[in-house]
This record gives C-alpha cells, structure tokens and sequence, in this order.
C-alpha cells in the first residue's frame, strides 16, 4: 500500500518536471526542470532498493547523485559564458 | 522502526511531489528554482534517512547519499540561478526588489 503512495507521488512530480521540460520558454527553464527531475530521480532510486530489497541501488542512487551534480555545473558554466 | 522509517520517507515523497508542482507552476526562473531546491533537498533527505530506517543494516550509505544531496544542491542550484542572471533572464513583472540592478546603478552613480 505504502509502495503505491510512494511511486504514484514521485511519477506524478517527474512527469510535472518533464512537462516543464518540454514547455519552458528559455535555456536556463529546462535546465533547472532537469536538475529537479534528477534529485527526484535519486530518492526514486532509493525507494526502489527499498521495495526490491537489493542493496546495489543505493550505489546506483550515489553515483547519479554526483553525475547529476558535475552536470548541473558544467550547463551553469556553459549558459554563462560558453565553453 | 519500520513503520518511524516509512512515516518519514512519505513525508519525503509529499515533498517532492510538492517541489515539482513549484516547478510546474511558478511563473519565473528564479521562483521555480527556488521551489526546486528547498523542497526538493528536504524531500530526498527525508526520503533517503527513512530508507535507512527501515533497514538498518543500511543506514551508513544512506546516510552518505543524504548528506551528499545536502551539500551539492544548493551549490548546483546557485550556480544555475547565476548562469540565469548573467545570461539575461528577466524578472517576471510582479517582482518588486531586483537587488542586483540596484548594485548597478549605485555604482554608475558613485
């Protein structure tokens, strides 16, 4: 039961972040819906472990987290001043 | 344990449900990312503890992913808002303080 509030709450926010993706009008719209979108996804990867019970998720959930991280810096830098 | 565990990760959820309805419906760069940083952060931090709650063999790594979250959103989140500023994003027209025009013109005029 709990498992079904869980994912239904965060599929309805990543699909509100990828509605923003698709509609927002400027660079810098997109770029903060996806950095949004990837935080959800990283409790997602989370919860997941949670319901399967396999532990490697939480690796999987850490290395998004700094992959998404190095990410959200390089785009800042490039909507900045180029590359 | 386990039901302290779930209570908390839902609460999380509610969060990030709630951060991404910001996101969705904010008028403005600077107001979305606003929403998308506080809520978002304090939504995976309680995601993650309450995970490390329920199975407690796990709560050293969760621990590690939440204070890492912790530490790296609101860093990302500010150097997006920056690249937002500087690349000219304007201010949706019901803001009423700019602070960083403000800092201009006092020292054009100095």
């Amino acid at each position: 039961m709990t498992h079904i509030i869980w994912l239904s709450l965060i599929g309805a926010g990543i699909v509100l972040c990828l509605l923003r993706l698709f509609r927002g009008p400027s660079a810098a719209d997109r770029a903060v819906a996806v950095d949004t979108s990837a935080t959800v996804t990283t409790a997602l990867l989370v919860l997941l472990g949670a319901v399967f019970k396999r532990y490697v998720y939480l690796d999987v959930a850490l290395v998004y987290a700094v992959l998404t991280f190095i990410g959200a810096v390089a785009i800042a830098r490039y909507l900045e001043r180029g590359l | 344990m386990e039901l302290t565990g779930t209570i908390v990760a839902v609460v999380g959820t509610v969060f990030l449900f709630l951060g991404s309805l910001g996101i969705f419906r904010l008028p403005d760069v600077y107001n979305r990312l606003q929403a998308g940083t506080k809520c978002t952060t304090l939504g995976a931090f309680l995601t993650v503890i309450g995970v490390g709650l329920m199975n407690p063999a796990w709560f050293a790594k969760a621990l590690l992913i939440a204070v890492f979250i912790l530490l790296t959103n609101p860093i990302s989140s500010h150097a997006l808002g920056r690249a937002a500023q500087k690349s000219g994003v304007p201010l949706w027209k019901g803001s009423v303080v700019d602070q960083t025009e403000d800092f201009k013109k006092a020292k054009q005029t100095e």
